[in-house]
């Protein structure tokens, strides 16, 4: 499952962090993802706490915070929320729109102590 | 730990050598497991927490490699593509043909991804092609750094042809940039007709969809135009290619499209006329995230 791949990059990033800023211990990792991008919260979870373990975010808290996904219909003029790649337009039902938002997959802030 | 770049990368391996001395995922997986979690509490801490914004993309440090591997690529005139399917779609197969087909007119070279066994490499070696075999352990796709190391390994020619079979999963290496110039969809016509809505991930990552088995056809009650409907629906600028890879059928078309992304990534390579600044994409500085 590539959640565990991706966990490991939040490590990654928070131990290049802890390197450059020198704090101790990871309090709490506030992660931005989107809708639409590639990864499933609830594995995401299990993986940060499996990678995490006797590092410096060993216990840290994870957030999730959910970007809807969103894109651009032509026939509109304007962004729509959609909730899968291939959805048709809400409004008009038009289809295919571009994907404007919601494809995030960031490690936004930490808090440390 | 990598000895080249520094990096971390459990539990995979290249040609039978570990490219991480300690697989890193088989030990937080097995921590993971039927272990209580440890109390999280803290006795009077005098540090006052704070907190520090970061912006990060988790796939940031993929990215770079990915940059490392296309700008290698770049400067080689080398066209290299990512395949991706299912298993079972036929990859390894239309591989060996395509390798057959151009021989005399373009060198191809191969990246075999595959969580265990050498067997698709030993395949394309009998065709005369050179291939080099990543086993990716309990990993679900390649990623960009693993693919660096192969290419040292691999050493191919300037003006040659890459294709890196990825580990078929029609999920995880939607998200992996390899560095290629394409990924390009191998779907066969005994999967069913929705897989590219079922997957719109990949289906929207790829540029090309090459619709595998056509020979296949008149035993089943697979609807072609529905397939394509749905992968256009997903992503409507992706190309579509309609392939036997057994039979030949649809093949001069295939093999015209990869002369025609060779000719390109030859010219542009020559006119670009960059400095060879590393003799393997790892060799780039080293990262960090």
């Amino acid at each position: 499952m590539h959640e565990l791949s991706l966990a490991q990059s939040v490590l990654h990033i928070v131990e290049a962090v802890a390197r450059r800023d020198g704090f101790a211990r990871v309090n709490a990792v506030w992660l931005e993802i989107g809708a639409l991008a590639p990864v499933d919260p609830g594995a995401m979870r299990f993986c940060f706490d499996a990678v995490t373990r006797d590092s410096i975010a060993h216990g840290a808290r994870l957030e999730i915070i959910a970007i809807p996904g969103s894109a651009w219909c032509t026939g509109c003029a304007g962004s729509v929320p959609v909730v899968a790649r291939y959805d048709a337009c809400p409004d008009c039902g038009r289809y295919p729109l571009r994907i404007d938002g919601g494809t995030e997959m960031r490690v936004k802030e930490l808090e440390v102590g | 730990m990598c000895t080249i770049c520094g990096c971390a990368s459990g539990g995979a391996s290249i040609e039978g050598r570990a490219l991480d001395a300690r697989p890193a995922s088989e030990t937080t997986l097995m921590h993971a497991r039927g272990q209580a979690p440890l109390a999280h509490g803290h006795a009077f801490d005098p540090t006052p927490a704070r907190m520090i914004r970061i912006e990060r993309d988790l796939l940031a440090h993929n990215a770079a490699h990915a940059a490392d591997n296309r700008r290698w690529f770049a400067q080689r005139g080398i066209f290299a593509l990512n395949l991706v399917s299912s298993p079972g779609s036929g990859k390894t197969t239309l591989l060996t043909r395509t390798i057959e087909l151009l021989r005399g007119r373009l060198e191809v070279a191969v990246i075999e991804g595959d969580q265990h066994t050498s067997n698709d490499t030993q395949r394309i070696r009998a065709t005369g092609a050179k291939a080099v075999q990543i086993n990716t352990g309990k990993g679900c796709h390649l990623d960009a750094h693993m693919v660096g190391h192969a290419l040292e390994q691999l050493a191919p020619a300037r003006d040659t042809v890459v294709m890196i079979e990825n580990v078929g999963n029609l999920v995880c290496p939607a998200a992996f940039d390899l560095g290629e110039a394409h990924k390009v969809v191998v779907l066969s016509v005994t999967e069913g007709e929705d897989k590219p809505l079922k997957y719109s991930d990949l289906f929207s990552a790829a540029s090309l969809l090459l619709l595998n088995k056509i020979d296949l056809l008149p035993y089943l009650e697979f609807d072609v135009m529905r397939c394509i409907e749905a992968a256009r629906r997903v992503n409507p600028a992706i190309g579509v290619l309609q392939v036997s890879a057994i039979r030949g059928e649809g093949m001069a078309d295939w093999l015209a499209w990869i002369e025609a992304g060779s000719r390109t990534a030859r010219a542009s390579a020559r006119a670009g006329a960059m400095p060879n600044t590393a003799d393997s994409p790892t060799g780039f500085a080293a990262r960090e995230a």
